[in-house]
């Protein structure tokens, strides 16, 4: 509890935050704010709409057709609202990058996968390229195991190691912010691991959001810690603190298993 | 009273045994019926090709037992009904590739563009709207393409090229290609579609725009469905045959130049075999040589096309 002594400084703010699925109110005036350089867990059982809140971030859901956002998710230092309808979303997904729960990578080589960011938006000199894919791979903790393979298929590595590309590729572009949608859920018990660690280094360079509905994933790796239960924030909070001390009978109830 | 028991206990189990073999006997029956009701519809094609093949093969022998197989592959003209008779095939692929060279020129791009558009960009809608219009456009005959060329798409270009003769390879191709786009905008969005949602939203996700999704991601991973929207497409406008009778003529020409009037091997086979030859001329012999070409062709295309799928399938 002695590391959120000193007063956090805010990356970002999510101030009444509605989201309609056409008909579907799927969040309901959420309210919290993301400390910068730390990792907030958001866990609830499943269609709480943790995942709806976490690709509100980067402006997923304006993909499909009949989606609806109200409020605002202000990014600091600059106050800009993510969600209004003026910021363009593809500005949005340059500073605020995403890894998936299934790993993804593109039918690309190792390298293109990792430069895929910078390539679209336009850097083509081998030499920048060169640089921040291996600082990126390095910073993945995969630079070691495919240094020799660059050129190989993404597609080739182990699941866990694909995982990992994809952190990769979602750090080479230097994003303010890293979204992570349960990034283990189709991994095993040592590539999860791998990946809780990489999570726990990555909060010294960058700002973290993750939903997971491992309780104990969440204990392990997050610093703040937001319940969500049928689209609503239900607590929010210090991890320490809450898995020890709930305030919420509901909260106390999930996270000792009782439901969800 | 025990030995009396133990029969009647004997009776019955074996009645009911007896009783279970048959039902199993009767359905064991059914099954192996429809089974080879099924065998005989898959074995039916696979006679019908072998014969096919059985046929081209032995008359081809006859054909190669009077023209030796160097002047086939490398004589410049092909004129097997004249008096001076001369066998060089390569008149006729020159022709067939030359024309399908033409139909791919507008089909291959065309149609990748329409199956991006359609897979990528268009609203459920319009795609909903489009695609059977698409399909449509596949489904009319070819003689009404090969009279549109002739009546229509030739005096249209003649308007352009002064000097293009009434028959011509360029009209033909042009035509025969739109007929194509259909089976590769139809075959290549399929497989665009395929394309897992998490590849996209991938993509997405790194700040790419849709035509970068649409090229870098999308394209490359449905790249093996792709080649073989293309291989079919190649396949269809080698082996065309009624637009080429209709409209690029019957010059046997040994010439890559769209603008001239050419023969193709299905347009030779087509005009040949609607006269009247006597069965053992060489003539007639030729229609089987030139089917066989036709075939290997066709066979080269779909080997290709079978490795393409297995080389590049599943890279998502």
């Amino acid at each position: 509890m002695s590391k959120v002594a000193t007063p956090e400084k805010i990356k970002a703010e999510v101030k009444d935050l509605n989201f309609h699925y056409s008909a579907f109110h799927a969040l309901k005036s959420v309210n919290f704010p993301v400390y910068e350089k730390k990792v907030t867990a958001l866990i609830g059982p499943s269609g709480c709409g943790k995942s709806t809140l976490l690709r509100s971030f980067n402006r997923m859901h304006d993909l499909y057709p009949g989606n609806r956002y109200e409020g605002e998710i202000r990014l600091h230092p600059d106050n800009t609202n993510l969600l209004a309808s003026d910021v363009d979303p593809i500005e949005v997904r340059m500073r605020i990058s995403m890894v998936f729960q299934k790993p993804n990578p593109f039918p690309k080589s190792i390298y293109e996968n990792v430069a895929y960011g910078l390539r679209v938006r336009g850097e083509n000199s081998r030499a920048l390229l060169d640089e921040k894919v291996e600082q990126a791979l390095r910073g993945a903790s995969l630079w070691d195991e495919v240094k020799d393979r660059l050129n190989d298929l993404g597609a080739n590595l182990s699941g866990g190691q694909q995982q990992r590309l994809c952190i990769a590729r979602a750090l080479a572009t230097d994003p303010e912010i890293i979204l992570f949608d349960e990034p283990t859920s189709a991994l095993d018990p040592i590539a999860t691991a791998n990946i809780e660690e990489l999570v726990t280094e990555l909060k010294d360079k960058v700002t973290i959001l993750i939903v997971t509905h491992n309780m104990q994933q969440a204990a392990r790796v997050s610093d703040y810690t937001a319940y969500m239960y049928l689209g609503e924030l239900i607590e929010f909070g210090v991890t320490d603190q809450m898995f020890v001390k709930p305030q919420k009978k509901q909260t106390e109830d999930y996270i000792t298993g009782r439901f969800g | 009273m025990d030995n009396v028991m133990l029969r009647e206990g004997g009776v019955v189990m074996g009645a009911s045994t007896s009783d279970r073999l048959k039902k199993k006997r009767l359905r064991n029956l059914r099954e192996s019926f429809i089974e080879s009701l099924l065998f005989l519809a898959a074995f039916v094609s696979v006679v019908t090709t072998v014969g096919i093949v059985y046929i081209l093969v032995s008359e081809s022998l006859n054909f190669f037992a009077e023209v030796p197989l160097v002047d086939f592959l490398t004589d410049t003209q092909w004129t097997p009904l004249f008096a001076d008779a001369h066998f060089g095939i390569m008149v006729l692929i020159s022709g067939t590739l030359t024309s399908a060279g033409v139909a791919l020129a507008v089909a291959l791009p065309l149609g990748t563009i329409i199956a991006i558009y359609l897979s990528e960009f268009a609203t459920f809608s319009v795609r909903e709207a489009a695609k059977p219009v698409l399909e449509l456009l596949g489904g009319v005959p070819t003689i009404v393409f090969g009279y549109f060329a002739l009546i229509v798409v030739t005096p249209a270009l003649q308007k352009i090229f002064p000097s293009l003769p009434g028959f011509n390879i360029l009209s033909a191709g042009l035509v025969m290609g739109v007929m194509i786009i259909p089976y590769v905008a139809s075959l290549a969005e399929d497989a665009m579609r395929a394309v897992p949602m998490s590849l996209r939203e991938g993509s997405y996700a790194m700040g790419a725009t849709r035509l970068q999704t649409a090229l870098r991601v999308v394209l490359p991973a449905a790249i093996s469905g792709v080649a073989s929207a293309y291989v079919l497409a190649i396949s269809r406008a080698v082996g065309e045959t009624m637009i080429l009778t209709v409209a690029a003529g019957s010059q046997p020409l040994l010439t890559f130049n769209p603008a001239d009037s050419a023969m193709t091997l299905a347009s030779y086979i087509a005009g040949v075999s609607m006269g009247d030859l006597p069965h053992d001329s060489i003539g007639y012999k030729t229609i089987f040589a030139a089917g066989l070409t036709l075939m290997l062709m066709t066979l080269a295309l779909n080997i290709f096309g079978h490795w393409l799928r297995k080389r590049y399938r599943e890279v998502y």
